[in-house]
């Protein structure tokens, strides 16, 4: 195995730049390390202006998504080992603006997520002392998957949809949703239709599908969005040929 | 939740190229599904004048079949053909995804949900060439 | 580098987004709907360290169990430093609390007639643990996250990072935070400040904590002038991976791997911990104490009989024997771990594994209700020492404590913020100083040349020298003369980040400089307690004395910034210091 490996990390200074350029630097090629060992090493050894994010190194915090030669990634899961001999290229994650080098900005996926309405909504409240509201095994299997998502936005970056429009959910948000949907103690789900099933909500979505593919906890977010539409479909047809079902 | 107002220093902002979908195979078989609508748009153009034709009588409906046997409209249904196809299976491929069908709170496999549409397709595929190779 | 300055302000003010702070900020906010609430967090909230607990949350509920055997479980696991009236509190609030969340949504694993399950946990004699599969602080985390979204009146300040409390007439009354985005410095003044920013593992070299745990919060206290307590009772995992700290779960000894030194010899045998069988056997060998399985280590490195790795003395730890099947049906999850995040297959290789700093029983001293010493100060989770866990703590009790005493902190400081006068108005002059201060001592660069890594490595270094496992009064002061000379060295950082947007490294100072702070704490509590118990093991006192130490030490800084150690009794309510039975 060689000994070092090329790294080519996108910079950019909104203080100094105009756009974003490419830095090279070589850092040793150790079986062990990450894309996100790589990036420390510089940080601590190199050039401590070099900013990202990071937190866990173990795949939960859903801080570390960068993409990778191209591909979207959590960095702390991806071994350079894999891409050498041979450079990595390491940018910001696409379709969010960038604030400095490799950290993006996700205001925009927060501001959906609240939208999304991701809580449990129940017409009554049931109160403590009456204990846990009852979920059998498959029942939480309903909707678990879904409940998977670190939020660490690889699927937005995934999704052209989300790149040529901003204003869609995106599949995160709109899984999420799906999540407390499933959830057999919500009964939230007409409310969270009426938000999320408009032009920039579930039907935005294409069925491009990479979501899905890039997605490191296997929500499978595309998924969920045709498994929404499905729904907001039938209640649609429901609300036409039943209309005194009301609300 | 609210959050409080702040000032944004410049964020960069990188426009999605024209020619994002060229950058992966992933995506240039969506945007190739995409297109196949417009086979599919040429095949329910083709039958309704078919139809036309049959309706004017049998000369019309003659010079019709002649105009469908022209090497150009060969090659263009050949084309139609291809997109349908693959329109089809990528569509089946991608339906169980659609579908979270639950038996007995266990979601059921995404094959038994692709195979049957297959078959379902084959079945009907039998049944129009019964219908057509009959006489 | 210039620094903006801007102002706002709240009721209520907590610091730190995890699970604690959520907590605190929905209590607060449903008890009292007009108090207006900020969080400050440094990083968003749903990445904080509550996210990486795995195992569970104990709260008795089975008919078979009782709020007593799980107080009397923890307060012998805690080698009786807990304070008794806070853990009969803690046991009785937790299963409600587990059960408040479960309402919010939290997806706890199931029994076939669709009860929470609860599964038995190292250290407790009942099965008591709820769990969410082997992900449970991160569905915790995000349960509260996503209930938090919905409570309008709490405010987000995500990514900004407090650098200083705003103290005046001896009363706390809010923050000031670096915006990561811009750089721009804000004073958040608030009636009551609640410091929920989790603990500090990252003093060490070896930990399984997340690279943001570096004691900020303590820290923040110690400055303002309230004691750290009990900060020499750090808690180890026998078996983390050396590069990476992610902890290899106590299962993987249970399905019978094995431990081994260089020789490929099972080591343990030679620590009174039993003769090796090929089965496991329960509290012998692999699967005795943890704190006996760290301590064997050391002494395995002593006699030169470690392996020596890329990143200092580890054991192999076995599994090979196992079997492909055996490893993918009962310990998926570890093989994941090792494959995905350390490039390693225990099908066939050796995994390398040494004690990892885990968590930190000690933080800032409180009560029952949160509060600290300081007025309008309150702390929760692992920054607060309230104190449940004592010299020890028990697997599956850190996420039931931080919901339970994070509530409690959340009402017992909303009351006090309504009880309060608006904000003084020195608050602004205070703000502008910080702001001086800290152009001063980050700015320029010309003339300083020492870098952040090599500062934190070296104190990493004496730490796990002279602070590690196990201690002595010469390692001690040898560690504490070094830490002083660490805090002269430090204000000659240099700093190659001279912007203002998103300059994570200006965080890293600040974040060393906290914990030169909490490590000068711990040396010095660990130098005065001359006596073992719990978590705190001394080569030259190696027996518990409660004649003298049954009591919490409290670190309050001096003027010249070295700690002052004095001591403060442990409540005793119903259960009497005794001999620790097991799980030392």
């Amino acid at each position: 195995m060689a000994e070092t490996i090329t790294l080519e990390v996108q910079r950019y200074n909104p203080e100094k730049d105009t756009e974003p350029g490419l830095q090279t630097y070589e850092v040793p090629l150790k079986k062990e390390w990450v894309v996100l060992d790589a990036l420390n090493y510089v940080k601590d050894k190199v050039d401590g202006s070099l900013s990202f994010r990071w937190s866990c190194r173990m795949g939960i915090c859903g801080s570390c998504g960068m993409m990778v030669n191209g591909e979207p990634k959590l960095t702390c899961a991806t071994f350079l080992t894999d891409y050498a001999p041979g450079t990595v290229r390491v940018e910001p994650l696409k379709h969010f603006p960038v604030l400095r080098d490799l950290v993006v900005d996700i205001t925009d996926f927060l501001a959906k997520l609240s939208r999304a309405k991701p809580w449990l909504i129940r017409k009554q409240e049931k109160p403590l002392a009456e204990g846990e509201y009852l979920q059998t095994p498959e029942q939480l299997d309903a909707f678990k998957q879904f409940s998977m998502c670190i939020n660490c936005l690889l699927c937005y970056a995934a999704c052209p949809v989300y790149g040529l429009d901003p204003l869609f959910s995106g599949p995160a948000a709109i899984a999420l949703a799906q999540r407390y949907n499933m959830d057999s103690r919500d009964q939230g789900a007409a409310q969270r239709l009426d938000i999320l099933s408009h032009s920039d909500g579930i039907w935005g979505c294409t069925f491009v599908g990479e979501c899905t593919e890039v997605c490191p906890k296997h929500v499978d977010p595309a998924g969920a969005i045709q498994q929404y539409k499905l729904t907001a479909t039938t209640e649609w047809f429901k609300s036409m040929l039943m209309p005194w079902r009301g609300e | 939740m609210a959050i409080p107002t702040y000032y944004p220093p410049r964020a960069y902002r990188t426009r999605v190229s024209t020619y994002w979908w060229l950058r992966s195979w992933p995506y240039l078989r969506f945007i190739l599904r995409e297109l196949s609508s417009i086979s599919v748009a040429w095949f329910v153009l083709v039958t309704l004048l078919q139809l036309g034709a049959l309706h004017r009588g049998p000369a019309e409906y003659a010079r019709f079949g002649e105009w469908l046997r022209s090497p150009l409209m060969i090659a263009g249904n050949a084309v139609a053909l291809f997109f349908l196809l693959f329109h089809a299976i990528t569509w089946f491929n991608l339906a169980p995804k659609a579908m979270a069908v639950r038996i007995r709170g266990k979601r059921v496999p995404p094959l038994f949900i692709t195979v049957p549409n297959y078959i379902a397709w084959l079945a009907a595929s039998l049944f129009v060439a019964f219908v057509l190779l009959r006489g | 580098m210039e620094l903006m300055l801007d102002i706002s302000s709240h009721d209520l003010l907590i610091i730190g987004g995890g699970g604690a702070g959520l907590r605190a900020a929905i209590a607060a906010s449903e008890v009292f709907p007009n108090l207006n609430i900020g969080i400050v967090s440094k990083v968003y909230p749903m990445r904080s360290h509550t996210v990486s607990a795995e195992g569970g949350a104990a709260g008795a509920i089975r008919s078979d169990d009782s709020l007593d055997e799980h107080a009397y479980d923890t307060i012998s696991g805690g080698d009786w430093l807990c304070d008794q009236d806070a853990v009969e509190a803690f046991v009785k609030e937790a299963p409600e609390e587990l059960l408040r969340l479960e309402h919010w949504g939290c997806p706890w694993n199931r029994e076939p007639d669709g009860h929470i399950a609860v599964r038995p946990f190292g250290g407790m004699k009942k099965m008591r643990t709820w769990f969410a599969a082997d992900k449970t602080g991160f569905h915790m985390l995000h349960t509260l996250f996503q209930t938090c979204l919905k409570h309008s009146a709490i405010t987000r300040y995500d990514e900004y990072f407090a650098t200083k409390l705003l103290v005046e007439e001896g009363r706390v009354q809010g923050c000031i935070a670096l915006e990561l985005m811009s750089g721009k410095l804000q004073a958040i003044t608030a009636k009551a400040v609640i410091l929920t920013t989790g603990g500090c593992g990252r003093v060490f070299r070896f930990t399984t904590n997340a690279s943001i745990k570096t004691g900020d919060g303590m820290s923040l206290a110690y400055r303002a002038g309230a004691p750290l307590k009990d900060m020499e009772f750090i808690q180890y995992h026998p078996t983390g991976l050396p590069f990476t700290g992610i902890l290899i779960t106590e299962a993987v000894r249970s399905e019978g791997g094995y431990l081994l030194n260089k020789d490929g010899y099972r080591y343990l045998q030679d620590y009174n911990l039993g003769t090796p069988q090929p089965k496991p056997v329960l509290r012998s060998m692999e699967l005795g104490p943890r704190d006996r399985l760290s301590q064997a280590f050391v002494k395995e490195v002593e006699k030169g009989r470690a392996v020596e790795g890329p990143y200092g003395p580890v054991v192999h730890l076995d599994l090979r024997h196992l079997g492909e099947r055996i490893i993918n049906t009962k310990l998926p999850f570890v093989r994941e771990l090792c494959l995905k995040y350390e490039n390693i297959d225990p099908v066939t290789e050796l995994v390398p594994v040494r004690p990892v700093a885990h968590y930190m029983m000690g933080g800032v001293d409180t009560d029952i209700n949160g509060a600290t010493p300081l007025a309008g100060l309150y702390a929760a989770g692992e920054v607060a020492c309230v104190s449940i866990n004592g010299a020890n703590r028990l697997g599956s009790n850190s996420l039931p404590e931080l919901l339970v005493f994070g509530a409690r902190a959340g009402v017992h400081a909303g009351r006090f913020a309504l009880e309060q006068k608006s904000p003084g108005r020195h608050l602004l002059t205070q703000a502008l100083d910080e702001e001086a201060l800290i152009r001063r001592q980050f700015l320029p660069k010309t003339g300083r040349r020492e870098r952040i890594s090599a500062i934190r490595e070296q104190m990493q270094k004496i730490m796990e020298d002279g602070a590690g496992i196990y201690r002595s009064g010469a390692s001690l002061t040898e560690a504490a003369g070094k830490l002083r000379e660490l805090q002269e060295r430090f204000p000659n950082i240099a700093l190659d980040d001279q912007s203002q947007a998103f300059n994570t490294e200006l965080i890293s100072a600040f974040e060393l400089s906290s914990m030169l702070d909490v490590a000068e704490t711990m040396v010095h509590c660990a130098l005065n307690r001359c006596e073992s118990r719990g978590a705190h093991q001394r080569t030259d006192f190696p027996a518990r004395n409660d004649e003298k130490f049954l009591a919490h030490s409290l670190a309050t800084r001096k003027a010249d910034g070295t700690p002052q150690v004095s001591y403060s009794p442990v409540t005793i309510t119903r259960w009497p210091p005794a001999e620790r039975v097991y799980g030392k």
